[in-house]
């Protein structure tokens, strides 16, 4: 299947990016070089107030992780989008971000005045920056998604990083139901066991997709899906 | 870690009983101990947990989380805020484990989970908008985040699954956290009729803060 890109754009380790992606489109990510992570947030473009949700996503779904043919869900019970392709299979959302005080104590302090544009960033700030471009700020942040990012937990709830999870070339795919604001950056995952600071490039890239049909793989995968895709038909029913 | 108190209930400065669907707001100044008692036996206390100085500074489930590489909360665990800073520990728990993944219940997702006509039954998300609109200064549903659920056990398995499982508390169980700095809590009671985690019988618990 052929697919126009409308949109492409690598964003660097350690980088951010935010826009807004309307329904009907699908953004994909790819890991260039392995080992990335992509720590996103996701809002209603029309009513911010409404975001991801990580406990709705999780226990409406039954899982610990995210893969395809799972979908996202907002607080509001509707979906923001469907995983419909995913060669990673595993992906986090209960670990959060880093921080200012939590990339000094693993990675040292390499300042922009040391380093220019190659000085340690941290996703709690890269995020901060890129919200408040949209008038959102700290009361925002809610526990985010971590693309390619693989936490294991034992049956004690204790919690392990696979390393090489994710290789280079992985893929996944976000088919979006809502018109939505995303926040992502390229910033190391919290339990990255890897002393070194070395965040990794992710190529992002936007097409039009079809419209999902009955038998969506991602709609039918939980009944508890299809019901938040009925509240999400009947949102954009009242709105058009 | 069950871990008893060495406190006495009759000597606590505060005591009251949140009943079942209700929701409960009050300060908890730094140094004082705050108990949740389940008196009846698996009841879910929906709990945020706000720095009183800045309350845009909250109780993080992804940094607690973080913080201990461990998903359960029990005695020792340090409740983290979103700025990296201890708002409370948690000194004794006669439960053993406490889930923070599971988040409230909503009537959103009340729809989503269970039905469409399951809209109209109160939900915790409900309760929380009515304590921070009452609470004021400001507060607002954006201060709504990802809450504790003291006495739920809502087990991950290694493979990934998530489950609601029966409660491990029972009654006369309680959590006691030590204030670490001025905190603002609140609490929904749950009163979800949907889920058999609390035998479809939502019930009371009762707070104590000592001085």
């Amino acid at each position: 299947m052929s697919q126009d890109i409308l949109y492409s754009k690598t964003v660097k380790g350690g980088g951010m990016w935010s826009n807004v992606i309307s329904r009907g489109k699908t953004l994909r990510l790819t890991d260039i070089e392995g080992g990335a992570n992509v720590g996103m947030l996701l809002y209603n473009e029309a009513q911010p107030i409404e975001r991801y949700n990580m406990p709705d996503t999780l226990k409406g779904q039954h899982i610990f992780y995210l893969t395809a043919p799972y979908c996202l869900h907002s607080d509001m019970g509707r979906i923001f989008c469907s995983i419909t392709e995913d060669t990673a299979g595993w992906h986090d959302t209960v670990c959060g971000c880093s921080s200012a005080a939590s990339v000094k104590a693993k990675y040292g302090e390499y300042t922009y005045q040391e380093g220019r544009n190659d000085f340690y960033r941290n996703a709690r700030e890269n995020f901060l920056i890129e919200l408040g471009k949209w008038g959102l700020g700290q009361k925002d942040i809610f526990p985010n998604l971590n693309w390619f990012s693989k936490v294991v937990s034992d049956e004690e709830g204790n919690l392990s990083f696979v390393e090489g999870a994710s290789q280079s070339g992985a893929k996944i795919e976000l088919r979006f139901e809502m018109d939505t604001l995303v926040v992502l950056n390229t910033c190391q995952h919290p339990l990255d066991p890897n002393s070194e600071y070395a965040p990794k490039p992710v190529l992002l890239e936007v097409f039009k997709s079809e419209a999902p049909s009955a038998d969506d793989k991602c709609r039918l995968s939980r009944p508890e899906n299809e019901r938040a895709f009925e509240t999400t038909e009947d949102y954009y029913a009242l709105r058009a | 870690m069950l871990q008893e108190s060495s406190l006495n209930s009759e000597n606590a400065s505060y005591t009251e009983i949140v009943l079942a669907g209700d929701h409960w707001m009050r300060e908890i100044k730094k140094g004082q101990t705050f108990r949740i008692l389940d008196l009846e036996g698996n009841q879910a206390a929906d709990t945020l947990f706000y720095d009183a100085a800045e309350p845009t500074n909250r109780y993080s489930a992804s940094d607690t989380i973080q913080g201990q590489a461990n998903l359960y909360l029990t005695t020792g665990t340090k409740l983290i805020s979103t700025e990296g800073d201890v708002l409370l520990t948690i000194v004794a728990d006669t439960c053993g484990r406490h889930d923070t993944l599971g988040g409230a219940c909503s009537r959103e997702s009340n729809t989503m989970r269970y039905a469409h006509d399951k809209e109209h039954m109160h939900a915790c998300r409900d309760s929380f908008l009515c304590g921070v609109q009452n609470w004021g200064h400001g507060m607002d549903k954006r201060d709504i985040t990802c809450n504790i659920n003291f006495f739920m056990n809502v087990p991950v398995t290694p493979e990934g699954k998530l489950t609601f499982a029966d409660g491990i508390s029972a009654p006369g169980r309680y959590v006691e956290l030590k204030a670490e700095r001025d905190v603002i809590a609140l609490i929904s009671n749950c009163p979800q009729l949907n889920n058999p985690c609390n035998a479809y019988n939502p019930t009371p618990v009762q707070v104590f803060i000592w001085d």
